[in-house]
C-alpha cells in the first residue's frame, strides 16, 4: 500500500495531562518526531519504558531533505525492527563515481567486501525513513505521541525537569526525569535554555532540484567539477525511489536565493544537465548555505541534545541524519539502564564522552569535504585546481580528491566504558568498535546480539556466565555456524575469544578466553559504575 | 627528518629550471604550477613528519594579513 507521507496530517489530542492540577509525571519525554526522536522513543521503548513525543507540528518532513542512510543507521533501523522496510523501499547502491569536466577522475566502492546483511547505503527520502520510523512508533504502546505540542521553556527541579508545553488550548506542564531534545537545527530548547552551537558558515549556496523522471543513469553518486553543463560550479546527481533523483548544484555566494528558487532558472540548470529532450518535473526545490558548528557540551543536566540540535554539518558526507541516528542509539541504552535502576547517573556522563568527539569527527570530515568543493581562498582554489588536473594522470592525486567522506560510525576508542585490551588482537574490532556483521549459518550475526548487554563467544559451547545486574546474555558461534569464516575473521577470534558487546552494539572488552571477574569488572565500567577508575 | 643540508648536486641548474617552468606566466598561472609542484614533491616524499617539518619551515615568520571566506556562526 502507497502512503503519501508527506501529506499525513495528524490530529491534535487533548491528553489528561492538560487537566491535572500537578505536573504529571514522564520518565522520558523526546522532543521532536523528526528521525532522531522517533528513533531514541523506539528505542527507549524496546527497552520497556514509557516515553512521551512531543512534536510542535502536525506533519513529517516536508521535502526530500537527507536522502543517504548509512550501513550502520540501516543496522540500528534492523534492531529498532523497521530496517526491512527501509532497504525494501530505498535505493541500495555503494559506488561513487567523480568526474572533472566531462572525464572520470576518481570512483570508490564503499563496500568492497562481501558478508554484511546492508549495503554502504541506501537513498530514501526523509519523509519515508519518518514514516517507517512512525508506523513503528505507532505500534509500541510505551510511546505517546502528542502533535502540536510546542515546549516553551524548562524549569530544573530538585526532582526532575518541568517541561511548559504549548497547545491550541493553552498551556500546561509535565515533568520529566530527563529530556531528550532532538528539535532540529534551530532547536527552540536550546534557545529557551540560553544554550549555543557555534562553529563556521561557508560562503556558498547550494540549489537542491529533485526531479521526477524516467532516467537510465545507475544508482550510483555521481559527482562533476566544473561539468560543461553547469560551468564553474560543481553538480551531484542521486538516485531516489519512485523515479525521483536527487540534483545538488553548486551557485556561489552572489547567489540569490529567491531568485533561484523560481522554476524557470531551476529548469534550464536540470535541462543542461539531463539533455533538451528530457521530461522531468520539478518534486522539491530548496536553496541552502550550511555551517559545521555543535554545542560545546550535549548533556546539561537532565536534558540530552541529539542530531542537529547539538551538531551541524555540510551535507556532502550524509553525516546529519546519520550521526542523529548514532546519537540517538547512544543515549536511549544509557537512559533505560538508569530508569531502570540498573546504572547510575554518571553512565549519562558517557553521552558527552562519546558523541562529542563523534560530532568532532563528522564536522572534520565534512569540513574537508567542503574545503575542496568550496574552496575559502585563493590558495584553497589553486590547490583544489591542482589535484583535479593531476588526478588525470597520477593516481596519488585521485585518493585527495574530496566531494564527500561519507559516513561512517564513530569508534569511541577514548571511551570511559571501554575496558582497554590485556591480550592481544589484531583488526577492526577494538574496545569502542561498533560491531561488525558477518553471515552465519542461520542469518547474520548483528540479528543475534539482541538489545541488551551480549558475551559473543566463539567456540563449540555457550559459556556460563553469571547473574549480574544488568543481564549478560551469552551468544555462541561454533565452527559451524562461521559458514565463510568472516565472523572469526572480522574478529580476530580463535576458540575461546569473547567480546561484551553493549546494548548499542559497541564492542566495550574483549578477552582470549573468559574470566568471571573480569566480566563483572567489564560491566561495572560499562555501566557507568566504575568511571574514571583504571 | 628534514634535510636542509646541499642536496641537489648544481643548485644554479635547478633554480634556473625552476624560473624557467614560470616564464611568461601570469600570477595565477604560476600558482597553478606551483600548486602541482607542491602536490608532485609532496607525493615524491611520502613522510608526513618530513612534510609537516617542511610545511612549518615555510610558513615561518609570515604573520596573517588576509582571511579565510568563512564566518563565524552561532546559533
Amino acid at each position: 500500500m502507497h502512503v503519501d507521507y508527506q501529506s499525513l496530517r495528524f490530529e491534535y489530542r487533548r491528553s489528561p495531562d492538560q487537566s491535572s492540577a500537578t505536573p504529571s509525571h514522564h520518565p522520558v519525554v523526546v522532543v521532536g518526531a523528526g528521525p532522531v526522536g522517533l528513533a531514541t522513543a523506539i528505542d527507549l521503548a524496546g527497552a520497556g519504558l514509557r516515553v512521551l513525543l512531543l512534536d510542535d507540528d502536525r506533519c513529517l518532513s516536508n521535502g526530500s531533505r537527507a536522502i543517504c542512510f548509512a550501513k550502520r543507521t540501516l543496522e540500528i533501523f534492523d534492531r529498532l525492527g523497521c530496517g526491512d522496510r527501509m532497504v525494501e523501499k530505498g535505493v541500495t547502491w555503494n559506488v561513487g563515481r567523480v568526474f572533472h569536466g566531462e572525464s572520470p577522475v576518481y570512483s570508490f566502492d564503499l563496500l568492497p567486501d562481501g558478508g554484511h546483511r546492508r549495503p554502504a547505503f541506501v537513498n530514501l527520502q526523509q519523509y519515508y525513513v519518518e514514516g517507517f520510523l512512525l508506523d513503528r512508533a505507532r505500534s509500541m504502546p510505551e510511546i505517546e505521541i502528542r502533535w502540536g505540542n510546542k515546549v516553551l521553556s524548562l524549569l530544573p527541579r530538585e526532582d526532575g525537569v518541568e517541561l511548559v508545553v504549548e497547545t491550541p488550548e493553552g498551556e500546561y506542564r509535565v515533568l520529566a526525569d530527563y529530556v531528550v531534545a532532538a528539535d532540529g537545527a534551530r532547536s527552540p530548547i536550546r534557545r529557551a535554555m540560553g544554550l549555543e552551537s557555534r562553529g563556521r558558515s561557508f560562503r556558498d549556496r547550494f540549489l537542491i532540484a529533485d526531479v521526477r523522471m524516467k532516467a537510465d543513469f545507475p544508482p550510483e553518486r555521481w559527482f562533476w567539477f566544473a561539468p560543461p553543463f553547469h560551468p564553474g560550479g560543481s553538480v551531484l546527481l542521486h538516485s531516489q525511489p519512485d523515479g525521483v533523483w536527487r540534483i545538488d548544484f553548486q551557485l556561489g555566494w552572489d547567489a540569490d536565493p529567491e531568485k533561484e528558487r523560481e522554476p524557470e532558472r531551476v529548469i534550464p540548470r536540470v535541462r543542461a544537465l539531463l539533455g533538451p529532450e528530457a521530461e522531468f518535473e520539478l518534486e522539491w526545490v530548496s536553496v541552502y548555505t550550511f555551517s559545521c558548528l555543535r554545542m560545546e557540551r550535549f548533556r546539561h543536566g537532565r536534558v540530552f541534545f541529539a542530531g542537529d540540535a547539538a551538531h551541524g554539518v555540510s551535507p556532502f558526507g550524509a553525516r546529519g541524519a546519520n550521526s542523529g541516528v548514532q546519537d540517538a542509539e547512544n543515549i536511549a541504552w544509557k537512559l533505560a539502564l538508569v530508569l531502570r535502576g540498573e546504572a547510575p547517573d554518571a553512565l549519562l556522563d558517557s553521552y558527552d564522552a562519546e558523541r562529542v568527539p563523534a560530532a568532532d569527527e563528522n564536522i572534520l570530515n565534512s569540513t574537508r569535504s567542503t574545503d575542496f568543493i568550496t574552496p575559502k581562498s585563493e590558495a584553497s582554489l589553486a590547490f583544489r585546481d591542482a589535484v583535479l588536473d593531476l588526478a588525470r594522470d597520477c593516481v596519488f592525486a585521485r585518493r585527495m580528491v574530496n566531494s564527500g567522506r561519507l559516513s561512517l560510525p564513530s569508534t569511541y576508542g577514548h571511551s570511559p566504558l571501554n575496558t582497554p585490551d590485556a591480550d592481544e588482537f589484531e583488526g577492526a574490532m577494538v574496545p569502542g568498535a561498533p560491531a561488525l556483521d558477518a553471515p552465519l549459518a542461520d542469518g547474520w550475526l548483528l540479528s543475534r546480539l539482541g538489545g541488551g548487554f551480549t558475551l559473543l563467544h566463539f567456540g563449540e559451547a555457550p559459556p556460563d556466565l553469571p547473574e549480574t545486574v544488568p543481564p549478560v546474555r551469552a551468544v555462541n558461534i561454533a565452527r559451524a555456524d562461521d559458514v565463510e569464516g568472516l565472523a572469526a575473521h572480522r574478529y580476530d577470534a580463535r576458540p575461546g575469544t569473547a567480546y561484551l558487546i553493549r546494548p548499542d552494539q559497541h564492542v566495550c572488552a574483549r578477552w582470549r578466553r573468559l574470566d568471571q571477574v573480569k566480566l563483572r569488572a567489564a560491566l561495572d565500567r560499562a555501566t557507568g559504575r566504575a568511571m574514571g577508575t583504571p | 627528518m628534514l634535510n636542509t643540508e646541499p642536496n641537489i648536486a648544481s643548485p644554479d641548474d635547478f633554480y634556473e629550471a625552476l624560473l624557467a617552468i614560470h616564464q611568461d606566466l601570469t600570477p595565477e598561472q604560476a600558482r597553478a604550477v606551483d600548486a602541482r609542484l607542491i602536490l608532485l614533491l609532496s607525493n615524491h616524499i611520502g613522510d608526513m613528519a618530513v612534510l609537516r617539518q617542511a610545511m612549518a619551515r615555510a610558513r615561518e615568520g609570515i604573520v596573517p594579513a588576509g582571511r579565510d571566506a568563512t564566518i563565524a556562526v552561532r546559533a
